[in-house]
């Protein structure tokens, strides 16, 4: 997966996040939970790169 | 009467049905082995000797009495924590679920192993709520590799794969989200059977990633895996997705060799990034499959980026109660991880389903050509235990993240596929990837049995005294 997330403020982001989440950070845990944001959302960008057409429905039940 | 502890299933049933061993004499012996080496090992997390003997002492007057004896007679086998044992709290490699009831009754996977005749001997050791490719818990300790007990043995299932390299028992069960069966076989250098998504009832067994779970066996040889899954499938209500199709028994055409079937290496994604070995354990098996041609898996790169974000949002969106009021109590790895995941945005992981229906339709289609496809299981040898990075196509990459980039961009779309053991050297083993069209279970562990029958893959026991 490529290392380079979109531009955002993943600190910011996940002070935001967790009130409305229910969540309480400790303060030792914020580092590995941005570190964990970026990584999901270079993984994000990677996904919306392709192309899909509009018709793609999703497959949250995969079905073989 | 007693076969030697760490025989093969077949073998345990043969001689049980033809009354030259007991059931008694085998299982006590397998607990004996357990008890004497798993110390050094940290495969069981529960051990059920008093069940286990009494299953064995009625399978026995069962017998007696001329009643049939099941295809698995008398085998010990072992099951990954996260499946419910009767009686003991499901704790899915946490300390958290230790404070749940104990369960009523056993999953569906361990009774229809039993009515097939095979006794569970135990509970397996596992990476905290399956999201994990290392074997490692920070609540009981880790499992190590039997063939190398400084190395780790992959997880998640990694107490199902020690507990067979180590032959303590030769039929274990573990679950496979992203790869928690395929890794720790290779690793621990095993057979693993990942089977089409919907095959066999997760019903009994505590959830990770819903869309993406999956039980299957883990053994020494070919013939135990088929006999084990032969027996675990089968509709069944309780798991929503669990198929109507009868079952479709593998063991009748095992022994059939692959004459006929188009076999083709993956290329592009699964031909790089990993260590040159991982890549010859691949080429030894196409060379002795006679498999000359490659595929394409298109897009792989992104279906792995898709089953990480679907797997980080649906594994948090379970866990989300227990993130708000027990934060403390969770691995911080697992916890850490499983807080972002409750954060990605809903869009992301929408448009990771959507491509999932897009990918699915694109390779499906390769198998228009190919019955049967290859690739590396993992990207190197089992890691050192804690080892946190290592050294991929000259990248330096974290491990936990990296060991399962060649797994999850199959099991995303619920292909079948046997991890067969390559040994290439002395050192420690590698796995390759069999992968066959839906519901085509068969067809993989035909191609597992012939690399069996030619000697290309193995899984002697670890030499452990």
């Amino acid at each position: 997966m490529p290392e380079t997330p979109p531009p955002f403020d993943p600190d910011a982001y996940a002070a935001a996040a967790a009130p409305l989440l229910g969540l309480e950070i400790d303060p030792a845990w914020i580092a590995p939970v941005t570190a964990n944001l970026r990584v999901l959302a270079a993984a994000a960008e990677l996904v919306a790169g392709f192309p899909l057409p509009d018709a793609v429905e999703a497959a949250p039940r995969f079905e073989a | 009467m007693s076969v030697p502890a760490n025989s093969d299933a077949a073998t345990i049933a043969a001689a049980i049905t033809e009354g030259r061993a007991s059931a008694r004499a085998t299982v006590a012996s397998a607990l004996d082995r357990i008890a004497r080496i798993d110390g050094r090992v940290g495969a069981f997390t529960d051990v059920l000797t008093e069940r286990a003997l009494a299953r064995a002492d009625a399978l026995d007057a069962a017998i007696g009495r001329g009643e049939p004896a099941g295809p698995l007679a008398g085998v010990p086998f072992a099951v990954k924590n996260l499946i419910d044992v009767a009686g003991l709290p499901t704790r899915a490699g946490s300390t958290i679920n230790r404070d749940r009831p104990p369960a009523a009754r056993d999953g569906t996977v361990v009774r229809r192993l039993e009515a097939a005749g095979a006794i569970l001997v135990g509970a397996l050791n596992m990476g905290e709520y399956a999201y994990d490719f290392t074997g490692e818990n920070v609540h009981d300790g880790d499992a190590h590799n039997p063939h190398a007990l400084d190395h780790m043995t992959g997880g998640s299932s990694g107490g199902s794969g020690a507990a067979v390299a180590a032959g303590l028992v030769p039929l274990t069960l573990g679950s496979d989200t992203n790869g928690s069966i395929r890794v720790p076989s290779a690793f621990c250098g095993c057979f693993g059977l990942k089977p089409t998504y919907g095959r066999i009832s997760r019903a009994g067994s505590f959830p990770f990633v819903g869309s993406l779970d999956h039980l299957g066996p883990m053994a020494r040889s070919v013939t135990d895996l088929t006999l084990a899954y032969d027996a675990m499938q089968g509709p069944d209500p309780e798991d929503p997705v669990a198929t109507t199709r009868a079952p479709e028994p593998a063991a009748p055409g095992l022994e059939a060799g692959i004459g006929g079937l188009r076999i083709a290496v993956a290329g592009g994604y699964f031909a790089r990034g990993g260590d040159p070995e991982a890549f010859a354990a691949v080429a030894r098996v196409a060379e002795a499959l006679g498999a000359s041609c490659t595929v394409e898996i298109p897009e792989a790169h992104r279906a792995r980026a898709a089953a990480y974000l679907i797997t980080a949002a649906e594994g948090a969106t379970l866990h989300l109660d227990r993130l708000r009021t027990r934060p403390r109590d969770f691995d911080p790895a697992v916890r850490d991880r499983l807080i972002a995941g409750a954060m990605i945005p809903a869009p992301f992981v929408e448009r990771a389903q959507r491509f999932r229906r897009w990918y699915r339709d694109a390779v499906l289609a390769l198998f228009d050509g190919v019955d049967v496809i290859l690739a590396p299981a993992t990207p190197c040898r089992a890691p050192k235990g804690g080892q946190t990075h290592f050294v991929l196509d000259g990248v330096t990459l974290p491990v936990r993240a990296n060991i399962g980039l060649f797994t999850q961009p199959i099991s995303f779309i619920g292909l079948p596929v046997v991890a067969v053991p390559v040994r290439l050297d002395a050192g420690l083993p590698l796995g390759v990837q069999v992968i066959a069209a839906p519901w085509r279970e068969d067809l993989a562990l035909r191609v597992a049995r012939q690399l069996e029958r030619d000697g290309i893959c193995t899984a002697p026991v670890a030499e452990l005294s």
